[in-house]
């Protein structure tokens, strides 16, 4: 049962170790971007999930009540914050795809390379 | 207004940055970067005075005091890479105009300066940043903004060399959000020192030790030490030459930064065992890349990639000195990082504006342009003996203080010792190819292009520096010994 108990650790750990080999094993460039965004994604998950509290409500008070149970809102803002980043990341790897696209007229990482030695 | 300094060093330029996008004459853009870059460069300076000793200065924004506000703290230590970072940019931007001009459309740079001033208020902010999840942050503004620099220039080469430094680098800033998050499982809390006095108390040490080793692998890949290096040379050498000069100075060493500051602050004094993972994780590694950069160095034929080797070799003495885990290693290690900076900045503009004649990256397109452009070719020189280690140089000293660090150990000095000295052996024989390229076959006697009288001043002064510490290097130092005394003084 203690693994089932961690379930949420280890769906971190899969997808993390997704991404990470999609970015290392595919050709694509694409692909690899989004085996990226995979992996980042994973960490996103790990935050989010420690900031559940078991039984916690939403942290929202209309009046305090000092032994109410809420979830840690912290992890979530700091991913906010983290998913704009991987965005923006994201963002900007596509568009260095698009100009790789038109500087070499592929985006495999292979072809980049032949014709870069034939150059 | 002094107390302000710490906040107004990053909300300055980044504040500029969606303003110089607006601007459009290329040259008003330009001076508007310039003006701000040297704001940031006198706000460092006057942050000297004010950080000095043990005492650092605290910042708390918006009045919120720690744990629960964010704090700023700045330090000798930050103070130190303030100083690198503010001044490199302002000297590169100094001399940079005409070299810039020629690589980038002329419609596109206040776009790239736009990108320059977030780069700059990244690097700055990661340094001046007391927070684990803010340094995460300013990590990665820096980070794409100066993707979108190396991706700016003319060369097309320079588009996948960058698409596989964002892959890199962004997994290695993901690896220390991890351990980032698993501290803060721990813990409950992301201001370094609020966990620096939380960590004893964790009683299962586990978590701790998995996230030390995510936060070394992540920003040890930012920082390109060997074997993580491997988005580095071709980064350097295809990128614009005036952002080559500025990352060179400062990008690698500010992930060494954050490398220290956690480690020291946090894990050193915490986990058992620590010190010799760090000393036997890092030494091998700082010998090899110390060896591999050199050997590299002396076989490439690209003009920028012999240098762009040779910071990975450089990497690996600041990695050395600081796996020595003494005061004099660190002071080593510190001041290396500054006259690595001063040299290398020197070398990369140097090169830069030569390459306004040059017709191609390659060496034999260099043939005979120091006898063209003797004051440029001096300035590369000396900052090439500044490299090599040749005393009077501030590359000596660095180069001096790491070999007494050595001489300290047990054991083991006799190895660390060959391996710092043949690495300088090779390092005179690359520098000694690119010079001889330089100076010994008759100037090219078609195009003569005369280099911009003020960016060549600038190139002198800024070569000369590099003497000037070599000979009175008291700054440098008393911030090198102090930010090493705050480092150790953290588990006191």
């Amino acid at each position: 049962m203690i693994v089932l108990d961690l379930f949420h650790y280890w769906t971190f750990i899969a997808l993390l170790m997704m991404g990470f080999y999609t970015v290392i094993a595919k050709n694509n460039l694409v692909k690899r971007l989004l085996g990226l965004s995979l992996f980042q994604s994973a960490v996103f998950l790990l935050f989010i999930g420690i900031a559940k509290v078991e039984g916690g409500t939403t942290p929202i008070f209309t009046n305090l009540v000092d032994t109410q149970v809420f979830s840690n809102p912290l992890p979530q803002v700091l991913i906010l914050t983290a998913i704009v980043v991987g965005i923006s990341t994201s963002a900007l790897g596509l568009a260095i795809i698009l100009r790789i696209k038109e500087a070499y007229g592929t985006i495999e990482e292979d072809e980049i390379q032949s014709e870069e030695e034939e150059a | 207004m002094l107390s302000h300094l710490p906040i107004l060093q990053i909300v300055v330029p980044m504040l500029m940055a969606p303003f110089v996008l607006l601007i459009q004459p290329a040259r008003l853009a330009w001076a508007l970067t310039l003006a701000t870059s040297t704001l940031a460069f006198a706000i460092a300076i006057n942050l000297i005075p004010l950080a000095a000793g043990d005492s650092a200065m605290i910042y708390p924004i918006g009045g919120w005091d720690a744990p629960y506000g964010i704090e700023l703290k700045v330090d000798s230590l930050s103070v130190l890479f303030l100083l690198i970072i503010s001044g490199a940019s302002t000297f590169v931007l100094l001399a940079g105009y005409q070299s810039l001009g020629s690589e980038i459309h002329e419609a596109k740079l206040n776009w790239f300066f736009g990108a320059w001033l977030l780069a700059l208020a990244g690097l700055l902010g990661i340094v001046v940043s007391a927070d684990a999840f803010n340094i995460f942050v300013f990590m990665e503004i820096a980070s794409l903004a100066s993707y979108i620099l190396i991706a700016g220039g003319p060369n097309r080469q320079a588009l996948p060399a960058v698409f596989k430094y964002l892959i890199m680098g962004t997994i290695g800033a993901t690896f220390y959000l991890i351990g980032v998050g698993l501290i803060y499982i721990m813990t409950g809390t992301l201001n370094i020192s609020d966990i620096a006095t939380k960590l004893p108390s964790v009683v299962d040490q586990t978590p701790i030790l998995v996230a030390a080793g995510f936060i070394s692998i992540g920003l040890a890949l930012k920082a390109a030490i060997f074997p993580m290096h491997a988005w580095l040379p071709n980064t350097y050498s295809f990128a614009p030459n005036m952002v080559t000069a500025f990352l060179a100075a400062c990008s690698t060493k500010i992930a060494i930064y954050v490398l220290l500051r956690i480690d020291f602050a946090l894990f050193q004094s915490n986990l058992t065992g620590h010190l010799l993972q760090f000393k036997v994780f890092l030494i091998p590694l700082a010998c090899m890349a110390i060896l591999a950069g050199a050997y590299m160095a002396m076989r490439d034929s690209l003009a920028k990639k012999i240098f762009a080797w040779s910071s990975v070799g450089q990497v690996g003495y600041i990695i050395l000195g600081a796996a020595l885990v003494s005061h004099s290693g660190l002071t080593a290690a510190l001041l290396h990082s500054f006259s690595h900076a001063l040299a290398k900045g020197t070398m990369f503009i140097g090169i830069g504006l030569l390459a306004l004649q040059a017709k191609s990256g390659e060496l034999s397109s260099f043939a005979g342009l120091g006898r063209r452009h003797p004051l440029a070719a001096i300035a590369i020189t000396i900052a090439g003996l500044s490299l090599v280690g040749i005393p009077g140089t501030a590359g000596f000293l660095s180069k001096w203080l790491l070999i007494q660090a050595i001489l300290e150990l047990p054991t083991g000095a006799v190895a660390l010792l060959v391996v710092v000295l043949l690495s300088s052996l090779m390092s005179v024989v690359y520098l000694a190819r690119f010079l001889e390229t330089l100076f010994f076959p008759p100037a090219p006697a078609e195009g003569k292009v005369t280099l911009p009288l003020g960016a060549t001043a600038i190139l002198l002064a800024i070569a000369f520096a590099s003497i000037y510490f070599g000979l009175a290097p008291t700054l440098p130092m008393e911030l090198a010994t102090q930010a090493a005394d705050n480092l150790l003084g953290y588990g006191a």
